[in-house]
């Protein structure tokens, strides 16, 4: 498990203007069992047909062994695929369709004729090589008896080893899976899973798979790839991507996680939910971060034993724990545990250090969560700030009484309603004065960011922070307040409402 | 009263095809082995068999039914190839521009390719033979690109592309999956074309100006006077063509239908 047999090297593909891969760098080593893992128009597909031949990059190198194959034509490369949904060829039987390959094959012999003199030729494989080789293949996937049976006629399972067998028979390289459990129902997926892990094992080659089902890459995989958005976010071990994972992205995809906004507040130690905890990441302090948590590394213990005490309000039991939801203020713990804490009791939440997983936030925007006032303006950490509320709904309007009105004609009483709130870092102004503005804070952090000073304003209250790049230098522990222009405060509904 | 159950649904369509179909094939087959006055006898096939100007006829009719068919399909299946596979977003117009011709009426058009060909300096006895080719092409080509054209459209591109990753070229993904996945509409195209080819007449009469005949001119003379010798030729012709049908459809396997693409 060396040497690299893939090199993908700054490969990009676009459609038109859309991006489906975006300048991915990525090598495979000989023999892995490697999975390109992301939701569906992440670019794994793509990738995988790249290498397959059947698409080319717009940009970039693909290398097989050293050897650069970007523009080689599918039937010249030593990979074989397993298509989504088989793609067998309806015309001919199990056999020939396994045997397709074989009887397109000719290989290299070198033949030594009366005089010594050597030459090679290429030639067909015979009957009775085709005939074995096709025997091998279909025994490897249980199919011995059904040579003859035509492929329309067997069920989905079988089609899928059929479309395995017509793949290994040719002895690739790599064998390209691409989502091929995808239409199988529950159980057999779990039964080919475990198949084809074993069938890695067995035939040494070198498997790329494309799945968009976390648990299927965890099984199987040696090496997992995932994607988001045409780029490689994280590529590791299944334990380390499980464990470790690189952004709050690929947490979230990979099973189920808690992902909280918090700041450091000390080395090893961060602040979130209203709490701090001791962590072993280490990361500037005043730095915002996403704290990642699984929810079998949350214990629940009695009142005031735990770093931060909260309410459960949902238990289900699972089987083997228990799924619980405890809510600690405006911030939502998923829990599983195997001792259940009734709903509407008080428990406290204990996680241990190494289970904190922290990851740096690249701020883009703030973001809060908000509700509007029956003046109509939007109240989120701790301000009041006017607004626009047709951006609320297309096509709408307000009313001389202040209702909504939408395109519809319908009309709707805002007052209360909860709404995501978005602020860009710019559109924030910053006053020296802790009274003029809509909402005061102190000044927790001021970063120098090349041409910017990025300023951190946190409220007294409820912690929320104003992010802001601003061009003039502030003081830290300053009491200062904030000011935004209605054109700026984006928002939209969290929720569903009823009109009048 | 007769319930209107699913099963009487039935007996509208059975009268019809009682009626339109099986009698008259029925008194086509009985008037061909008898004689004028009723009496059974093989002698109409004697005579039609036993006669060099009709056996010629009959294999100039089923050279160019023949002759037109495989013309139709050589020139057919390129464009519905490149139609099906261009991802051109406007070549359903192509499509309809292959196919308007049959929008035209038929013998118009004939007319019209007459005189065109006579422009073109194809005049005389000897050109009768080609003549009638070109216009049978001309005319049954859509018949053989619209079926070529549905089966191509519909064939699932990936077990192109499984050939292709099992080691075909695209010579051999032509032949080795393009070709066998659209025999039912090669199946469909050669009935289409080949069942009128052989008994139209129409064409042969308008453009070689009634010099040369073909086997449905030969049933149009004799049955004002002799209802039981065009009968006879009538039956010859049938048989003819369900033989070729026969052996269209060994291609076909029996699941091929299923998977659409056949018109028949």
């Amino acid at each position: 498990m060396s040497e690299k047999i893939i090199e993908i090297k700054g490969v990009s593909r676009l459609y038109g203007t859309t991006v489906a891969v975006d300048n991915i760098d990525l090598y495979i080593r000989k023999g892995e069992f490697l999975t390109l893992l992301g939701p569906s128009g992440c670019g794994k597909t793509t990738t995988l047909r790249m290498i397959a031949g059947f698409e080319l990059p717009s940009s970039g190198q693909i290398l097989l062994n050293g050897q650069d194959i970007t523009h080689l034509p599918p039937y010249l490369r030593p990979v074989n695929t397993v298509f989504q949904r088989y793609a067998l060829f309806p015309h001919l039987n199990v056999y020939d369709n396994v045997a397709f390959g074989l009887k397109l094959k000719k290989v290299r012999v070198v033949e030594e004729d009366d005089r010594g003199n050597r030459y090679e030729r290429f030639v067909r494989l015979t009957r009775d090589e085709i005939d074995e080789k096709v025997e091998r293949a279909l025994m490897m996937v249980d199919l011995e008896e059904f040579e003859g049976r035509d492929v329309t006629t067997l069920s989905g399972g079988q089609q899928q080893r059929v479309a395995i067998a017509r793949a290994i028979v040719n002895e690739p390289e790599i064998l390209l899976l691409d989502e091929p459990l995808g239409a199988l129902d529950l159980k057999m997926r779990k039964e080919m899973q475990l198949e084809l892990k074993a069938m890695h094992d067995k035939l040494g080659i070198t498997f790329i798979y494309v799945t968009h089902d976390q648990e299927e890459a965890l099984t199987m995989s040696d090496t997992i790839v995932v994607m988001k958005d045409g780029t490689i976010q994280q590529i590791g071990t299944p334990k380390d991507i499980y464990n470790e994972p690189a952004n709050a992205f690929v947490a979230d995809f990979i099973g189920e996680s808690n992902i909280f906004s918090g700041t450091m507040v000390d080395k090893f130690k961060v602040r979130f939910a209203g709490a701090n905890f001791a962590c072993v990441d280490d990361f500037a302090k005043n730095e915002k971060v996403d704290v990642v948590i699984r929810p079998e590394d949350i214990y629940v213990v009695e009142e005031g034993k735990g770093a931060v005490d909260g309410r459960v309000v949902s238990s289900v039991f699972k089987g083997v724990h228990y799924e619980m939801v405890v809510m600690v203020g405006k911030n939502e713990f998923t829990v599983q545990d195997t001792q259940e804490f009734a709903v509407g009791r008080t428990g406290s939440l204990i996680v241990k250090p190494e289970d904190i997983h922290i990851m740096k936030k690249e701020f883009e925007e703030n973001v809060y969560d908000g509700m509007i006032t029956k003046r109509n303006t939007v109240r989120f950490a701790e301000g009041e700030f006017e607004c626009d509320l047709t951006q609320l709904m297309p096509g709408s309007r307000l009313d001389e009484e202040g209702y909504l009105i939408d395109a519809e004609g319908k009309k709707y009483d805002l007052t209360d309603v909860p709404v995501k709130v978005t602020v860009g870092l710019k559109d924030i102004e910053i006053i020296d004065n802790e009274t003029d503005g809509q909402a005061a804070g102190q000044i927790v952090s001021i970063i120098y960011k090349g041409d910017h000073y990025q300023v951190i304003i946190r409220t007294p209250e409820e912690e929320e922070d104003f992010v802001c790049d601003t061009e003039y230098t502030w003081n830290e522990f300053d009491r200062v307040s904030v000011k935004i222009s209605p054109e700026h405060i984006k928002m939209r509904l969290t929720g569903e409402v009823e009109p009048l | 009263m007769i319930k209107l159950s699913r099963k009487n649904l039935v007996i509208p369509y059975a009268l019809f095809l009682a009626l339109f179909v099986v009698a008259p094939l029925l008194v086509i087959l009985y008037l061909s082995f008898t004689d004028s006055n009723g009496a059974f006898t093989f002698g109409n096939f004697a005579k039609f068999f036993g006669d060099p100007t009709y056996i010629t006829t009959f294999l100039y009719s089923l050279a160019i039914a023949v002759l037109t068919t495989l013309l139709c399909l050589l020139l057919a299946y390129p464009v519905a190839y490149i139609l099906a596979r261009s991802k051109w977003n406007k070549k359903m117009i192509l499509v309809l521009l292959f196919v308007m011709p049959m929008w035209i009426n038929f013998v118009l058009r004939i007319a019209a390719l007459r005189e065109l060909l006579n422009l073109l300096g194809l005049v005389g006895q000897s050109t009768g033979f080609l003549k009638t080719v070109i216009g049978m092409v001309y005319d049954f080509l859509p018949f053989m690109i619209l079926p070529l054209y549905t089966t191509l459209i519909k064939m699932d591109k990936s077990v192109l592309e499984a050939a292709s990753d099992l080691g075909a070229n695209n010579r051999q993904v032509f032949f080795k999956a393009v070709v066998p996945l659209s025999l039912p509409g090669i199946v469909s195209g050669i009935t289409m074309v080949f069942m009128p080819s052989m008994t139209c007449y129409v064409v042969s009469d308008v453009l070689s100006e009634r010099t040369f005949e073909v086997l449905g001119n030969l049933i149009e003379r004799n049955y004002m006077d002799n209802w039981n010798f065009a009968s006879a030729i009538a039956i010859v012709l049938l048989v003819i063509i369900g033989i070729v049908m026969l052996f269209t459809y060994r291609f076909e396997d029996h699941d091929v239908n299923a998977r659409g693409g056949g018109l028949w």
